[in-house]
C-alpha cells in the first residue's frame, strides 16, 4: 500500500534518471542516512562503535570497491587485501614523510598508490579470465605481503613492518573518540557510495557490465576491453585502497603487514558474493553479515553451549566458530546464490503488490 | 656447480610435492569444473586423521608394531576421506550444479573453513608427528664427478618416488579402467556424459574420493616432513601457481608445472633472493606463473580456450 510508484509521473529526463526514481525510496534512504548519522550515536555505546560499527562501515567501503571489480566487471579478484595494504602503507608514507600532511589527502594519495598497484596487477586480466585470473591476482597478495615485510623504506625502517599513527585530525578536529571515528568513516563511505553508484549507472558502468556479461561480444560492439577492465581495476583498487587506509589509520591505529593477509581478501570476496554480485546495496549487507557474525558467534556460542551444560574451551569456541562460519556460507550459497541483495529486491517486489498476491 | 645441482635437486623434490597437491586440484576441476580451494584443508584434515589414528590405534589395540599401526591409520584416514567426499557431494555440490564458477569457488572456501574447524575439533590443534619410518639422513650423489658430491635428502627422494608412483597409478586408472573412461567423459562434457547414461553424482563422489586419497598421501608426506599443523593448509596456496602454470585441466601439466615451480622457487631464492632481502619464493612462483600466462593464457598443457559469442 505504502510502497508504490503509481502516480509519480516523470516529466523530464533528469527526473527519470535519478538514482532513486521512487519517492518512497528517497525518503527511506534519507531517513536511513539520518539515522546512521544521528540516531546510531544515541543508541550505541563505545564497545559497539569500536567492535562492530567502525569495522562494518570500513568493510562496506572495501566491499563496495571489490564489488565494482567482481560484481560489475566480472573480474574475480583475490588480491583485495593487497590493495588495502598498499592503500594503508601508501597513506602512511605520505602522512609521515610529508610534514603537516592532512589526513584526507594522505588517504586519497594512498588510494592513488593502490590504483597504480591495481592497474599493474590488473594487466593479466587482459590475457586471462575467470579462475585463472583469480589465482593470478593472488600474486598481488603475496607480493604485497613480502614487500611490506622486507622493503624497509616503505615502512619507515620499522622492524617487521609494524607501524602506527596517532593524533589524527580533520580540519583541526581530532579523530580520537569512537564517535568521531565513526562519523569520519561514515562520511567517507557516503561520499564514495554515491560516487560508485553514479559510476556504475553511467557509460563506464555499462561498459563494465557488458564486459562482465560477454567480453567478446562487448569488444565486437566497440567497447575497448583493455580500457574497461583496467578502469574497473583502477576504480576498484582506489576505493579498496582508501578503505585500507581507513582500516589502518582509524580502526587499527598501529598495524603490520599481517593485518592485510589473504584472509582479508577471502572475506571481502565473501562479502561481495553473500551480499550480492553487482549491487551497491549488496556490499552493505555482505559486510554486515561477515563483520557481525563472528562477533555474534563469539559472544553467544559459550552461552548457548552453557544452556546444554557443555563447557567449551576458548580454542573450542574458535574452532566451532570456523565451522559455523563455513557452514553458514555454504548454506547461504545454496539457498540464495544471488545474495542478500536478491532477497531485498524480492522483498521490494512483494511490497509493491501487497496486500495482493499478484 | 655442485651447489647449483644441489639446489636444482632440492627444487625438483619440492616440485614433486607441489605436484601432488596440484593433482588434487586438477582432478576435481577436470571432472566437475569446481575450483576446489578446500584441497589444502583436505590435506590438513587427512594428515591430522592419519597422525592421530597412528597414535590412538596402538593404544586401543595394544599393538606395538609401528608399521601395522601406520597402515591401519592410513586405511582409517582413507575411509574418513571417503566419507568427507561423499558428504561434500551430497550436501554441497549437488545443490550447486550449474552455478557460476565464483559461487562454487566460494562454496569450497566455506568448506575449507568448516573442515579446518572440524579437523581441529576432532583431532586437536597441536603439532603432531607422522612417523612412517622415512630415513632422515642425507646421501651424497656424483661424488666422483664433483668435489664433495651433491647432497640430497633421502626423505625427499622417497617422497618424490611415492608422488611419481601415485601419478602413474592415477594415469593408469584414468586411461585403462571403465571408471576412468567415465571420468574423462564427464570432464569433457557433463551433459553429453549424462545423456549416454553415466551417473554424474557417482562420478563426482569418485573424483572427490580420489582427490581425498591424493590429499591423504600429500598430507602424509608433507606431514612427516614439516609436522602436522595448521600451516599445512597454506600448502594449497603454494600449489596454486603450479596449476595455472600447468593448466587447470591437465594432469601432466600439474606434474611438469610443479617441477618448474619447485626449481624456479629454489633457484630464485638462492640466486636472486639475497639481493632483494630474501623470502621471495612464495611470490616468485606466482610471478613465474603469470609470465607464462601472458604467453599461454591456458597454461602449458591446458585446453585451448575458445571464445564464442
Amino acid at each position: 500500500m505504502l510502497y508504490r510508484e503509481n502516480g509519480q509521473f516523470k516529466t523530464s529526463y533528469r527526473a527519470d534518471q535519478q538514482i532513486f526514481p521512487i519517492l518512497q525510496d528517497r525518503v527511506a534512504i534519507a531517513l536511513l542516512v539520518a539515522f546512521a548519522v544521528l540516531g546510531v550515536p544515541m543508541l550505541a555505546d563505545d564497545y559497539i562503535f569500536r567492535a562492530i560499527l567502525i569495522p562494518f562501515v570500513i568493510m562496506s567501503l572495501a566491499a563496495l570497491g571489490v564489488n565494482i571489480l567482481v560484481g560489475y566487471c566480472g573480474q574475480i579478484s583475490l588480491g583485495s587485501g593487497a590493495f588495502m595494504a598498499v592503500g594503508a602503507y601508501g597513506a602512511y608514507n605520505f602522512f609521515v614523510r610529508v610534514p603537516d600532511m592532512p589526513l584526507i589527502p594522505a588517504l586519497l594519495l594512498g588510494g592513488l598508490c593502490a590504483t597504480c598497484f591495481g592497474i599493474l596487477f590488473g594487466l593479466p586480466s587482459l590475457r586471462v579470465k575467470g579462475l585463472y585470473l583469480a589465482v593470478a591476482t593472488l600474486a598481488a597478495q603475496f607480493f604485497s605481503d613480502w614487500m611490506f615485510l622486507r622493503i624497509k623504506w616503505l615502512t619507515n625502517d620499522s622492524s617487521s613492518g609494524s607501524v602506527s599513527v596517532n593524533e589524527l585530525q580533520v580540519f583541526g578536529l581530532p579523530i580520537e573518540s569512537a564517535l568521531s571515528k565513526y562519523w569520519f568513516c561514515l562520511g567517507v563511505l557516503v561520499v564514495m557510495a554515491v560516487l560508485a553508484k553514479n559510476l556504475v549507472r553511467g557509460a563506464i558502468g555499462r561498459e563494465w557490465m557488458a564486459i562482465r556479461d560477454m567480453d567478446v561480444a562487448a569488444a565486437v560492439i566497440g567497447i575497448r576491453p583493455m580500457y574497461a577492465k583496467l578502469s574497473a581495476f583502477a576504480v576498484s583498487s582506489f576505493i579498496v585502497g582508501v578503505a585500507g587506509g581507513l582500516w589502518a589509520f582509524v580502526y587499527l591505529g598501529s598495524w603490520e603487514p599481517a593485518a592485510f593477509s589473504v584472509e582479508i581478501s577471502f572475506r571481502l570476496l565473501f562479502m561481495v558474493i553473500i551480499g550480492g554480485l553487482g549491487s551497491i546495496m549488496g556490499a552493505f549487507f555482505g559486510a554486515a553479515f561477515i563483520v557481525v557474525m563472528p562477533i555474534a558467534l563469539n559472544q553467544f556460542l559459550p552461552a548457548l553451549m552453557g544452556l546444554f551444560g557443555i563447557e567449551i574451551s576458548t580454542a573450542g569456541v574458535s574452532h566451532a566458530e570456523l565451522m559455523i562460519f563455513g557452514g553458514l556460507i555454504v548454506w547461504f550459497l545454496i539457498v540464495e546464490p544471488h545474495g542478500l541483495a536478491k532477497l531485498w529486491s524480492i522483498g521490494k517486489q512483494k511490497l509493491r503488490l501487497w496486500p495482493f498476491p499478484h | 656447480m655442485g651447489f647449483f645441482l644441489e639446489t636444482l635437486f632440492g627444487g625438483l623434490m619440492a616440485g614433486m610435492l607441489y605436484s601432488l597437491v596440484a593433482l588434487g586440484f586438477v582432478l576435481i576441476f577436470k571432472a566437475s569444473g569446481v575450483f576446489n580451494f578446500a584441497q589444502g584443508a583436505m590435506v590438513l584434515f587427512a594428515a591430522l586423521a592419519m597422525a592421530r589414528f597412528a597414535e590412538w590405534i596402538p593404544l586401543w589395540l595394544g599393538l606395538d608394531n609401528a608399521l601395522i599401526a601406520n597402515v591401519l591409520a592410513f586405511i582409517v584416514a582413507g575411509v574418513i576421506m571417503f566419507v568427507v567426499a561423499w558428504l561434500i557431494e551430497r550436501l554441497v555440490l549437488r545443490h550447486l550444479v550449474n552455478q557460476e564458477g565464483a559461487t562454487l569457488l566460494m562454496a569450497t572456501l566455506g568448506i575449507t573453513y568448516f573442515m579446518e574447524g572440524l579437523g581441529q575439533t576432532l583431532f586437536g590443534s597441536d603439532i603432531y608427528q607422522i612417523n612412517i619410518g622415512m630415513p632422515k639422513d642425507p646421501i651424497f650423489l656424483f661424488e666422483s664427478m664433483f668435489e664433495g658430491g651433491v647432497l640430497v635428502n633421502k626423505e625427499d627422494v622417497i617422497a618424490a618416488a611415492i608422488a611419481a608412483a601415485l601419478v602413474v597409478v592415477l594415469s593408469l586408472f584414468f586411461q585403462k579402467t571403465a571408471t576412468g573412461r567415465a571420468l574423462r567423459a564427464v570432464a569433457d562434457d557433463h551433459q553429453a556424459a549424462q545423456s549416454i547414461g553415466i551417473p554424474l553424482n557417482r562420478i563426482w563422489v569418485i573424483v572427490w574420493c580420489v582427490a581425498g586419497v591424493v590429499a591423504l598421501v600429500s598430507g602424509m608426506i608433507w606431514g612427516s616432513k614439516l609436522g602436522v599443523q595448521f600451516s599445512l593448509t597454506t600448502v594449497a596456496l603454494r600449489a596454486l601457481p603450479v596449476i595455472i602454470l600447468g593448466g587447470l585441466t591437465s594432469v601432466p601439466g600439474a606434474i611438469i608445472g610443479g617441477l618448474i615451480i619447485g626449481v624456479g622457487e629454489k633457484l630464485s631464492e638462492v640466486y636472486v633472493g639475497p639481493y632483494v632481502g630474501g623470502g621471495i619464493e612464495i611470490w616468485f612462483a606466482y610471478v613465474l606463473a603469470l609470465v607464462f600466462l601472458l604467453f599461454r593464457p591456458q597454461g602449458l598443457f591446458g585446453e585451448k580456450i575458445i571464445d564464442r559469442v
